[in-house]
C-alpha cells in the first residue's frame, strides 16, 4: 500500500453524547467544564460515558456514539459502512461531512468531502424545479457555472423535464427524490458521502441511481463512502465494509465478509408478524405483499408443521404464484421451492393472503431467513430478499435432545432398527 | 506494509475546535454563489401567494408612519423640527428602523430556523446571516425609494417641508447602512447563537426589538427627550441606534445632531458587536447541532 493512495484517514475518532433533557441542571456542567478549561485542565467529563447501546439503561448522563474509529480510505475505493440503528453510522457520516465536529480525534483528508445525507436538503416548496436545481447545487458545494454546466443532463436523468418550471410544492415525493437526488449525482467532490439515498424512489430509479454511483466510484474513480440497510445495494457497489457496532468499528474487511457477518447478528423478529411495506425490494419490484404472519403461536418447532402467512395488497387482483427460499444465518441457500413447482397457479379474486405450510420442518435450531417471490405466473413481480428472519426451536418436551449446531442446519428425524 | 503518511500532504483536517477565531474566508468567497442563491430566495419567496405580493413592501413603513404621526406628533404633540411634516420624519425613522430590525430578528434564529439544513450538509455557516442582511437591502432600497417619493412630493408640491434639506453628509449613507447592517447581524448571530442550548434568549427577541425601538430615537427626536427627561437621556444617547438615526435623519432632513463622534461612536460599536457576534457563532456552530 503506497502512502499517496490513501485519500481519507480517521484516527481515533470518538464523539460523545450528553443525554437526556437540556435543562437548568446542564448548565452546571457547563459551568464546570468551562472552569476546567479555564484552568487548562482537561473536560472532566470526557473520562464518563457508558457505550453506545441502545438497549441497556444508561448509567452515565454521558454516551460514546463513537469510540476510537480508526480507518482509511484508499483513493477509488467504495466504502460500505454497515451496522444497526443507532450503531453510529450517521454518527460517523456527519463528522465526514463536517456537520458535527469530533469530540476527540482527526479526520484527514486530501479531497474535497460532499454529503448526500438525505436528498432534497434545502429544497423550497414555492421554488421552481429549476431554481431548486441552482439552490441545492450551490449548498453542495458546487458554483453556479458549474450547476449551469450540467443542469440539462441533470433535469434528463431526474426524468422531470415536464414540471421542472414548476413550484417544487406540486411534486410528488418521488419527483422530489429524483431531482434531489439528480443534483447530488452530478457533483464532482473527491470524496461521496452517502446515506440511505435508496430507500426510496420507484425501482426504475433506484436501478438507474445504482448504476450511477457504480459510474461514479467505477468509472469516474471517486471515493464513496455508502452507508445503507440495503445489502443486495450494498454488496454490489462496494468493495470494502466497515461494520459498526455499539460505536466501535468490528470489523474491517472484504465487503462479502462484512455482509455476512452482519446478517448472523440480524436480530430475529420477536414478534410473529412483520409489515413488508417498508422493506427493501429487489430493484424492479413492485410493492404488493403487505406483511408476513407466522401463524404458529408457540414459535417454530424443529420437526413441526410452520405455517406463514402472506398478505397481499387488496387491489391486486390477478394470478398468483408464489416462491420462497429459506437462508441460514451466513446468507447460504437452505432450501427453496414454488408454487410453479408443484403446477400451481391461484387465480385470485378477492383473497388477501396465501398461507405457505411446511411439513415438519426439518430444520436444526438457529436462525434463518425467508425471502419471498411474488409472480403472476409468468414472471416475478414483487421480491423481497430475507423478508423475514426467524428462529427455529428445539422441543426440548420431546425425548430427542437438541441437536449440535456444528451437525449442521437439517435435522431428519430418523429410526434407528437393531 | 505500511509507510509513512507525510502530514503536509493531506488537504484539510477535522478535528476538534480548539481557536477561537477559525475564519477560513476563502471558503465564504468559494461559497459566494450560494450567498446569491440564498438571497434570490428569500425575494422570490417572501410574498408567493399573497394578492399584494411586493406592495407589503411598501404598506407596512406607510402605514406605521400614519399612526406614528397621528399618535406621537398629533395626539402627544411631540414636535418633530420646524419645516419638516412629521409624517416624513417618522417615515425616515421607520425605514431605516425597518432595517435594523429586519436584520437583527431575521438572524437571530439563524441556528433554530435552519437546523434541518444545518444538520444535514455543510458549508460556512455565516452564508446563511449574511443572506438575511442582504436581502433585506433589497427591501431596505425599496423602502428608501418609498421615502425619497414622499420626499420629493413634500419638497416640491407643498410648503410644508421648507427646512427639509438634505445635507453633504448624504454621501455617508452608504456607511449608515453598513454600521446598521454590521450592528443587527452581530446581535442577531449572538442571540442565534446563544438559544442554541437556552432558549430564553428567543423570548426576548420578539419584544425586545419593540422596547429597543422606543429607546432608539424613532418617533422623537433625540434632543426632545434629552429636554423632557434628562435624566435617563443618557441610555437613549448611548444606543447605537439612535446616533444612527438620527444620523440618517440629518444626512436626509436636516434636523437632529450630527458629530464627527457620533459618526465614529456608531461605527465602533457595529463593528465591535459585529466582531463579537462572528466569534461567538463561529465557535457555537460546529457543535450547536448536537445541542439544539
Amino acid at each position: 500500500m503506497r502512502a499517496e493512495d490513501i485519500i481519507l484517514k480517521a484516527e481515533n475518532i470518538s464523539k460523545q453524547y450528553r443525554l437526556g433533557l437540556v435543562g437548568t441542571g446542564t448548565i452546571s456542567h457547563d459551568l464546570n467544564r468551562w472552569w476546567s478549561r479555564i484552568r487548562g485542565k482537561e473536560d472532566p467529563y470526557l473520562k464518563v460515558g457508558d457505550i453506545n447501546d441502545r438497549t441497556s439503561k444508561a448509567n452515565s448522563q454521558y454516551v460514546w456514539a463513537l469510540k476510537d474509529i480508526n480507518f482509511e480510505v484508499k483513493r477509488g475505493e467504495v466504502l460500505g459502512i454497515i451496522g444497526k440503528n443507532g450503531a453510529g453510522k450517521s454518527t460517523l457520516l456527519k463528522i465526514l461531512s463536517k456537520v458535527t465536529g469530533p469530540t476527540t480525534g482527526e479526520i484527514k483528508t486530501k479531497g474535497r468531502i460532499a454529503s448526500l445525507l438525505e436528498v432534497g436538503t434545502g429544497f423550497h416548496g414555492e421554488m421552481t424545479g429549476r431554481e431548486n436545481v441552482y439552490l441545492n447545487g450551490a449548498i453542495l458545494g458546487m458554483t453556479k457555472k458549474e450547476i449551469k454546466s450540467k443542469i440539462e443532463e441533470i433535469i434528463v436523468f431526474s426524468g422531470c423535464e415536464r414540471y421542472i418550471d414548476t413550484p417544487v410544492k406540486r411534486y410528488s415525493s418521488g419527483m422530489t427524490v429524483r431531482l434531489a437526488f439528480a443534483v447530488a449525482a452530478f457533483l464532482e467532490p473527491e470524496i461521496l458521502v452517502i446515506d440511505e439515498v435508496l430507500a426510496v424512489g420507484d425501482a426504475e430509479f433506484q436501478k438507474k441511481a445504482i448504476g450511477k454511483m457504480q459510474d461514479i466510484s467505477k468509472g469516474e474513480g471517486r471515493t464513496v463512502l455508502f452507508v445503507s440497510h440495503n445489502m443486495a445495494a450494498v454488496k454490489n457497489l462496494c468493495t470494502r465494509g466497515l461494520l459498526i457496532d455499539k460505536g466501535k468499528i468490528v470489523l474491517n474487511d472484504n465487503i462479502d465478509k462484512v455482509v455476512d457477518s452482519y446478517l448472523s447478528n440480524e436480530d430475529v423478529v420477536s414478534t410473529s408478524s412483520k409489515s413488508l411495506i417498508n422493506s427493501i425490494r429487489d430493484t424492479g419490484a413492485q410493492q404488493i405483499m403487505t406483511s408476513i404472519e407466522i401463524l404458529n403461536k408457540e414459535g417454530v418447532i424443529s420437526g413441526r408443521d410452520v405455517c406463514f402467512r402472506i398478505y397481499f395488497k387488496e387491489d391486486y387482483k390477478e394470478n398468483i404464484s408464489l416462491g420462497y427460499l429459506i437462508k441460514d444465518d451466513k446468507d447460504a441457500n437452505i432450501h427453496a421451492s414454488n408454487m410453479k413447482q408443484c403446477d400451481l397457479l391461484f387465480e385470485n379474486k378477492t383473497s388477501r393472503f396465501i398461507d405457505l405450510t411446511l411439513k415438519n420442518l426439518p430444520l436444526a435450531p438457529g436462525k434463518y431467513s425467508l425471502s419471498l417471490y411474488f409472480g403472476n405466473g409468468n414472471y416475478d413481480l414483487d421480491v423481497i430478499d430475507n423478508a423475514i428472519f426467524f428462529q427455529v426451536f428445539w422441543d426440548n418436551t420431546s425425548n430427542i435432545k437438541a441437536p449440535l449446531k456444528k451437525w449442521g442446519n437439517v435435522h431428519i428425524s430418523n429410526i434407528w432398527d437393531y | 506494509m505500511k509507510s509513512k503518511i507525510i502530514n503536509t500532504d493531506w488537504l484539510y483536517t477535522i478535528s476538534p475546535q480548539k481557536k477561537t477565531i477559525d475564519l477560513n474566508f476563502k471558503e465564504i468567497w468559494r461559497y459566494r454563489d450560494l450567498l446569491f442563491l440564498f438571497v434570490k430566495r428569500d425575494v422570490i419567496t417572501q410574498y408567493k401567494q399573497t394578492i399584494l405580493g411586493p406592495l407589503w413592501y411598501f404598506i407596512q413603513p406607510l402605514f406605521t408612519s400614519i399612526i406614528f404621526t397621528l399618535i406621537f406628533n398629533n395626539l402627544a404633540a411631540i414636535p418633530t423640527g420646524d419645516g419638516v411634516p412629521s409624517f416624513l420624519f417618522n417615515l425616515a425613522g421607520i425605514t431605516s428602523w425597518n432595517y435594523f430590525s429586519a436584520c437583527l430578528t431575521g438572524t437571530s434564529n439563524t441556528f433554530a430556523a435552519n437546523q434541518g439544513i444545518f444538520g444535514k450538509v455543510y458549508f460556512p455557516r455565516v452564508i446563511t446571516p449574511l443572506s438575511v442582511v442582504f436581502s433585506n437591502l433589497l427591501k431596505f432600497g425599496i423602502q428608501l425609494l418609498v421615502f425619497i417619493c414622499f420626499y420629493i412630493y413634500f419638497v416640491f408640491f407643498t410648503d410644508k417641508a421648507f427646512n427639509a434639506m438634505p445635507q453633504i453628509a448624504l454621501i455617508c449613507l452608504p456607511v449608515i447602512i453598513i454600521f446598521m447592517g454590521l450592528f443587527g447581524l452581530g446581535l442577531g448571530m449572538t442571540i442565534s447563537s446563544m438559544t442554541t442550548k437556552y432558549r430564553d434568549l428567543s423570548f426576548l427577541v420578539g419584544f425586545g426589538v419593540q422596547l429597543l425601538m422606543y429607546g432608539s430615537a424613532v418617533m422623537y427626536p433625540l434632543s426632545y427627550f434629552k429636554d423632557k427627561v434628562p435624566e435617563y437621556a443618557w441610555l437613549v444617547e448611548h444606543n447605537p441606534m439612535t446616533t444612527i438615526i438620527e444620523l440618517f435623519r440629518y444626512m436626509c432632513l436636516g434636523i437632529g445632531e450630527f458629530s464627527l463622534f457620533s459618526f465614529l461612536y456608531a461605527g465602533c460599536v457595529s463593528v465591535i458587536f459585529f466582531l463579537i457576534g462572528l466569534v461567538i457563532f463561529n465557535k457555537t456552530e460546529k457543535s450547536f447541532i448536537d445541542t439544539v
